[in-house]
């Protein structure tokens, strides 16, 4: 043997580290012991956080992920190890975040044999995938490690996982790595068609009622500047989805507000009254568009995306742009003309002030006596920095405090839109802040959500991370409830729970902790919590039974939105 | 609902059959037929898959496909657009020859491949409806065994798999 060649786990570190990546978030066990043998010699150079799940490693890697840009790196096991990152996969390849998970497997020669921790990682995660990977030899690490890191950033950004053997692992080879930059199956880099961008010049310069709704795609696209640009010069209203929020600062004068199931008013009314619908890296979404045989028929649709796969799978459209909106923008801001609707935008304010009157109002002023979630949000927005991250589970409270949050930066929401998955918020929140220690991150989470993955309060408390916690309680399933008493006459199915004591749970983990009953308490307890140095885990006691509004019930259109 | 040949250009990479298949199985689409089998070009697969469908699932599926990190290239034809044959085999006991089913061979060009003391292997080669009629007959002849292969089809449109193999 050579004195060049080195151990397969020093591999797999070294060429995470030739990637760049600064964290990884894992949980050790026996088929990737190799590794975590090698993370030890490494600890100055790649970070390493113990989670206190596995599901709670991928959640935080994902966090990571949305807020920084960077790939998403998390370790686990075999088995029950890999089995865990399922749901983070699933979640992370709907929401297109750029993940790459290490799993061990048992060695070679056992595989297929029902070993012990051996499951069939490569076949179960091939549906939450966007690429996988059994690596058995050392000489195969690196390469694999390059090509999962390009897939995963590259193109539509997703979920990854390599796993490799033990043997793979242990067994001795040459480090040479080189990155990928591409191979012949798989094209990352679209060029914008000129026709196309002729062709919805064309549409938009002829509108009446041109409208914009945008998405993810523009952060993912770091389009953020060339949307701002073309609203600012085609004049043109546009309203936003779940992922696609803070990629317009909702204070720039075109932005109507929110679109979806528990949307804004105007944006969802008005889906069926323009006559140019130009959506921008957004992918059609049940939630978003209601019953799709009364979705925007009377509209010609553009459609600006990266993905070839999405043209067409929902909506049929005019015009497909395809490639990077970065790219698609900018061309289309020089091709229309500069222009403003007065009349077509004052449709839009005159519904917003119905839903201001009827819901807004009365969501963050109330004068009935329980608290509401939306005061709550509008309390954190009187105290909160401009770059300030809210990460949110999903229920009631993300629909509130993404409705109520005023975004103002990029990259500043972290949720989990396609998967809606439960639990997703803690350690989202967790691995957020270990991005940057520096900004504040809000992590707004129901009494449903957080007890699937409460553990993680256990890493917050090791690293320190200063993650500001809101439990917004209200002894529900709050989501759930709601949809019983609308559409199950309020036949309450297992969705009242008995709640333990949850300031003695945060403190038990030596998290300082508040617990607010009372609206006077409220704002005092916020700028606390806001203000305090290190973790935070504040509890608000919420009205029991209270409705997201507006609501956009299953199988009724986009005009069928009702603010009560 | 139409019949369509899906050609899937891909690398041959450990798992790229079941991401395939994944795609049919999650929007509860039957595959009539599939083949796998190498290209022209070393290393590079060919999988035929024949399915029954509007032209708009088809059009969904094969974007799918193609969406693949390892396909390299996948589209879709209709029946007028390709050249396809199936095989089938037939197994038939001796006991039930006569006559009757030499006349039945020589009509339907089929041949026989095989002729064990206690049965007979017939061949056919063509379109589906060809080797189905010949299934009917021969059921009435004792028919013991019948395996019909997927389609192997090439396209008509003069492309050639280099051109995607950049």
């Amino acid at each position: 043997m050579k004195d060049s060649m080195i151990r397969g786990a020093d591999i797999v570190v070294r060429s995470l580290i030739a990637e760049n990546a600064e964290i990884i978030f894992g949980y050790p066990g026996g088929a990737i012991m190799p590794v975590y043998d090698a993370l030890h010699d490494y600890h100055d150079e790649v970070r390493h956080v113990l989670t206190r799940h596995e599901q709670g490693a991928i959640h935080a890697a994902q966090g990571y992920a949305r807020v920084s840009g960077k790939v998403g790196v998390c370790i686990a096991t075999s088995g029950p190890g890999a089995t865990n990152l399922i749901t983070g996969l699933a979640d992370a390849q709907i929401d297109s975040t750029p993940l790459v998970c290490i799993t061990g497997q048992v060695a070679s020669h056992l595989l297929g044999t029902d070993a012990f921790q051996e499951t069939d990682v490569l076949g179960i995660s091939m549906a939450a995938t966007k690429w996988n990977i059994q690596v058995r030899r050392v000489e195969d690490i690196a390469p694999a490690i390059a090509k999962g890191f390009y897939i995963a950033k590259s193109g539509r950004p997703g979920a990854v996982l390599i796993d490799i053997t033990k043997d793979a692992q242990t067994n001795f080879g040459e480090f040479n790595y080189s990155k990928c930059l591409g191979f012949r199956s798989y094209k990352t880099h679209i060029p914008v068609e000129k026709t196309a961008i002729q062709e919805a010049a064309f549409l938009i310069n002829m509108a009446k009622r041109p409208y914009v709704l945008f998405g993810q795609g523009v952060v993912l696209g770091q389009a953020e500047a060339e949307l701002k640009a073309f609203l600012d010069k085609s004049g043109i209203p546009a309203a936003c989805t779940l992922l696609g929020s803070g990629s317009l600062s909702e204070d720039h004068p075109n932005y109507v507000g929110k679109l979806g199931m528990h949307g804004n008013y105007a944006p969802n009314m008005l889906t069926n009254q323009c006559d140019v619908l130009i959506a921008v890296g957004m992918r059609f979404d049940d939630r978003v568009t209601g019953d799709l045989k009364r979705y925007a028929k009377q509209a010609k649709v553009i459609h600006l995306e990266l993905d070839p796969a999405e043209i067409n799978k929902i909506v049929r459209c005019e015009v497909a742009v395809l490639g990077n909106c970065k790219d698609s923008l900018s061309l289309l801001t020089d091709a229309v003309k500069a222009n403003a609707y007065p009349e077509w935008m004052a449709q839009f304010k005159e519904l917003a002030e119905q839903e201001r009157a009827s819901v807004i109002d009365p969501d963050l002023t109330p004068t009935k006596p329980g608290l509401t979630m939306g005061e709550v949000i509008h309390q954190i927005n009187k105290y909160k920095a401009d770059d300030a991250i809210l990460v949110t589970d999903v229920g009631q409270h993300q629909m509130i405090a993404w409705r109520y949050f005023n975004y103002k930066k990029p990259r500043t929401q972290v949720t989990s839109g396609g998967l809606g998955t439960m639990g997703f918020a803690l350690p989202a929140a967790l691995g957020a802040q270990m991005y940057d220690f520096s900004r504040q991150v809000v992590c707004v989470v129901g009494d449903g959500g957080i007890q699937m993955t409460i553990q993680e309060l256990g890493t917050i408390m090791q690293t320190k991370a200063p993650v500001k916690i809101v439990l917004l309680n209200n002894n529900f399933l709050g989501m759930v409830r709601q949809w019983q008493q609308m559409f199950f006459d309020k036949r309450y199915s297992f969705t009242e729970l008995d709640n333990p004591d949850f300031v003695k749970i945060a403190e038990a983990y030596n998290i300082q902790a508040q617990k607010v009953t009372e609206r006077g308490n409220l704002q005092e307890a916020i700028e606390d919590m806001l203000i305090h140095d290190g973790p935070y885990f504040l509890e608000v006691v919420v009205e029991k039974e209270d409705n997201v509004f507006p609501m956009i019930a299953t199988g009724c259109s986009v005009e069928e939105v009702r603010l009560s | 609902m139409k019949r369509y040949t899906i050609f899937v250009i891909t690398e041959n990479f450990i798992g790229i059959l079941n991401r395939i298949t994944i795609i049919f199985t999650r929007r509860g689409i039957n595959i009539d037929a599939l083949t796998a089998s190498e290209s022209r070009l070393e290393g590079i697969h060919r999988i035929t898959i024949e399915v029954t469908a509007s032209e708009d699932t088809v059009i969904q599926l094969v974007n799918q496909i193609e969406k693949i990190i390892d396909v390299i290239k996948a589209f879709h034809h209709e029946d007028e657009n390709v050249v396809y044959q199936e095989i089938a085999l037939y197994k038939i006991p001796v006991s039930r020859l006569d006559g009757g089913l030499e006349k039945i061979i020589r009509q339907h060009n089929a041949k026989i491949i095989a002729a064990e003391p206690d049965f007979v292997v017939l061949e056919l080669t063509g379109h589906k409806e060809q080797t189905q009629e010949l299934l009917e007959i021969l059921k009435t002849y004792g028919l013991l065994e019948f395996a019909r292969s997927g389609r192997v089809a090439v396209a008509k449109r003069m492309l050639t798999i280099d051109s995607f193999v950049k």
